[in-house]
């Protein structure tokens, strides 16, 4: 352990129980109990299963949120901690900023540790937003005369000061925001722990939350640990990345390499068609691949994708056209192709690849619309809406990823007159 | 002191799942004391908000109970008030027993009303407890005003009733009806968090605490031993009398009877505490 270590988290685990507190969790609660009494380990720790969430409850109703978790973090470092939904990060979170005790295993800090894990948590409706500011910084662990000396610094970085003075309610939700999270990034803690609380907010001021934690971490030297599931701010932010799965940690690192292995990981959607199709030509599949032929749903901007088809044909056939159009997420066609297959002989199927233009599609989330048929004759088959893809910016465009992009980036020439 | 630093290291907080019986962190509670006071503030700003008679209602409550009592015990039931006059008898003990359940209620419902908020951030969760007493302390100084009026009332009418030098004896009335409220508050808290059946039990046992004592009838009236001698065991009797005698000069303090009810007050607010600090920490796995 170096000197530099501020939080050290040794075998830590979190059980908890499932289903409904009744009668029947009174019974367990005896046997815990008793079982404590005799000095011996808790009876129901030792049946609990892993957490995951597709498998149905049986007997077991004990589960590990949290199974052996280790790792330490050092002063001013970045830490993002990805994974999917019931993966054990808000566990982890609430561990971390003491709201539960773990059931075995330790941390250790130094330093306050203060957390964003909700943003306006203890906010009264009643109350102005000057009141609030107090009671939220006060809940948050700062003392008043702390908050009085940032007040200024507080309302000037959620720009309310119109109506610093009017109860809470009446503020629209950004604005709520925008008060909530000034408070809390001007907390003066050691360590700052934020759970997704840019997701909130217009783009302009989720712009101003990137900029202040990197200012948090590099500038005021201070911990910062960030669970989220944008991938681009987590690149962007965090100089290590942690990847949790059911309760488990399975790896930390370099942020880039772990969340390409996350991103890798996310289950690729591909097209396959039922048989038995009343047509005479369709797609039997339709799938998204990596230049290592990977199936994967995620890509980075400079990364090129391929489109590979699984075509049924009438033997028959010598030609035919296979339409592609990309979809975007108001499921706008963004642009279209088209590819003449020819001279193909007694074949009863077909296979192709599409590689698609890198370095073109902005960031952000898209489909695909697929055709096929003879031009002019023949419509076989039109599928809309499948093989969803996510463009990821790794910083290749512009240092600031949050921005919209429209759909396309493109290539100009400049010449300077 | 030693071993304990030797336990910790040079890290500034550990975090592990057992904790010893008496961990309790009086010194984190005070370092959070601004929190406190905020807690105060926002209980007493936000209540009467939006409402036109506002802090009236703290006055119309009081009298018009005492009043019930006043037509039901003293017209109808013929039970005497020791000499003083019905309505300020009733009063006086309304008041103080106000105090008494307020800080009770309060504070059983820490954990379940305040669930959202703990759920998200740490800070010593007696904080919240502490600032409900707080804020029923001034809640009591405002209802004084109702029992003032209608003391002024009286003595202009000139019904003998006169304060005394007992009357010096408040704030240690407040601190026991107030503690004992929250602690045994605290106790139901501790004990409905994961199950709920304990919240039905107390408002009986609370309905029940109150004809135990003397808030509609003074302890002298009481000719059966046994019953007499419940109502002795019950320590807000003690209370009750020495504010009333405070008030208005009849009868006498029994200082036996005020030490009986600190004694008590102490051992339930460390027994309040000591159940208190160990729910809190899980609490939020099982409410």
């Amino acid at each position: 352990m170096s000197t530099n270590t501020v939080i050290s988290v040794e075998n830590l685990s979190k059980m908890y129980r499932l289903g409904r507190v009744n009668s029947g969790s009174f019974g367990h609660d005896v046997k815990r109990w008793w079982a404590s009494i005799r000095g011996k380990e808790d009876p129901f720790s030792l049946v609990a299963s892993e957490n995951d969430r597709t498998q149905k409850v049986t007997e077991n109703e004990y589960v590990w949120a949290l199974k052996d978790v280790s790792f330490e973090v050092e002063k001013g470092e970045v830490l993002g901690i990805v994974g999917r939904n019931g993966a054990g990060k808000s566990t982890l979170l609430k561990l971390l900023t003491r709201v539960t005790l773990p059931t075995t295993g330790s941390i250790k800090a130094k330093g306050r540790i203060a957390s964003l894990l909700e943003v306006g948590t203890g906010f009264h409706p009643d109350l102005t937003g000057r009141e609030n500011i107090f009671l939220n910084g006060a809940i948050l662990g700062m003392s008043k005369a702390e908050i009085k000396k940032k007040f200024d610094e507080i309302v000037d970085f959620s720009g309310v000061e119109r109506y610093i003075d009017t109860p809470v309610k009446r503020y629209s939700s950004g604005m709520y925001v925008r008060l909530a999270f000034g408070v809390a990034a001007h907390l003066e803690s050691e360590i700052l722990i934020i759970d997704e609380v840019l997701a909130v907010g217009d783009t302009e001021f989720q712009e101003k939350c990137l900029g202040k934690m990197n200012d948090v971490s590099k500038n005021e030297g201070r911990t910062v640990i960030f669970v989220s599931h944008n991938i681009p701010s987590v690149i962007q932010l965090c100089s290590k990345t942690m990847y949790m799965e059911k309760g488990k940690l399975l790896e930390i690192g370099n942020s880039e390499d772990i969340i390409q292995k996350y991103v890798y990981n996310k289950a690729s959607l591909q097209y396959l068609c039922n048989d038995n199709k009343n047509i005479e030509a369709y797609f039997r599949k339709v799938n998204v691949v990596n230049f290592s032929n990977e199936e994967k749903s995620s890509f980075y901007f400079d990364e090129n994708i391929f489109l590979q088809f699984v075509v049924q044909l009438p033997t028959a056939l010598a030609s035919f056209q296979i339409g592609l159009a990309l979809i975007d997420k108001f499921k706008r066609k963004v642009f279209t192709h088209h590819f003449n297959v020819k001279n193909i002989f007694n074949k009863n199927s077909i296979e192709l690849t599409c590689q698609l233009p890198k370095n073109i599609i902005a960031p952000g989330n898209y489909s695909f619309d697929v055709a096929l048929f003879i031009e002019n004759a023949n419509l076989y088959e039109y599928i809309n809406d499948i093989c969803a893809i996510c463009i990821i910016d790794n910083g290749t465009i512009m240092s600031h990823n949050s921005s919209d992009y429209g759909c396309i980036v493109v290539h100009c020439d400049w010449l300077l007159n | 002191m030693k071993k304990k630093y030797k336990d910790i290291g040079d890290w500034d907080l550990v975090i592990k799942p057992k904790t010893r019986l008496l961990d309790i962190n009086l010194l984190e509670v005070w370092k959070y004391r601004d929190l406190l006071l905020l807690f105060v503030q926002r209980d007493i700003v936000t209540v009467y908000q939006q409402t036109i008679l506002g802090p009236l209602w703290f006055f119309l409550q009081p009298i018009l109970t005492a009043f019930t009592y006043f037509v039901v015990f003293s017209k109808i039931a013929n039970i005497p008030t020791a000499g003083i006059p019905q309505m300020l008898f009733y009063l006086s003990g309304i008041t103080i027993w106000n105090y008494f359940t307020t800080c009770l209620s309060g504070a059983s419902s820490t954990f379940t009303s305040n669930a959202a908020i703990f759920g998200k951030v740490y800070f010593p969760r007696l904080v919240t407890p502490l600032s409900a007493l707080l804020s029923n302390i001034i809640k009591f100084g405002i209802q004084l005003l109702p029992l003032i009026i209608m003391y002024v009332f009286f003595v202009v009418r000139g019904s003998g009733v006169r304060p005394t030098f007992e009357l010096l004896l408040l704030p240690l009335l407040l601190f026991n009806a107030g503690f004992l409220g929250m602690s045994l508050g605290l106790i139901v808290s501790a004990l409905t968090t994961k199950y709920r059946d304990f919240s039905f039990v107390i408002t009986v046992v609370v309905q029940s605490l109150m004809y135990l004592s003397t808030v509609i009838y003074p302890l002298s009236s009481v000719d059966n031993p046994i019953m007499h001698r419940c109502i002795e065991l019950n320590p807000m009797t003690w209370v009750i009398d020495a504010f009333r005698t405070g008030c208005f000069g009849e009868g006498n303090v029994s200082y036996m009877g005020l030490l009986y009810a600190t004694g008590v007050t102490v051992v339930i607010t460390f027994v309040g505490i000591i159940m208190f600090s160990k729910t809190e920490k899980t609490f939020i796995d099982t409410v």
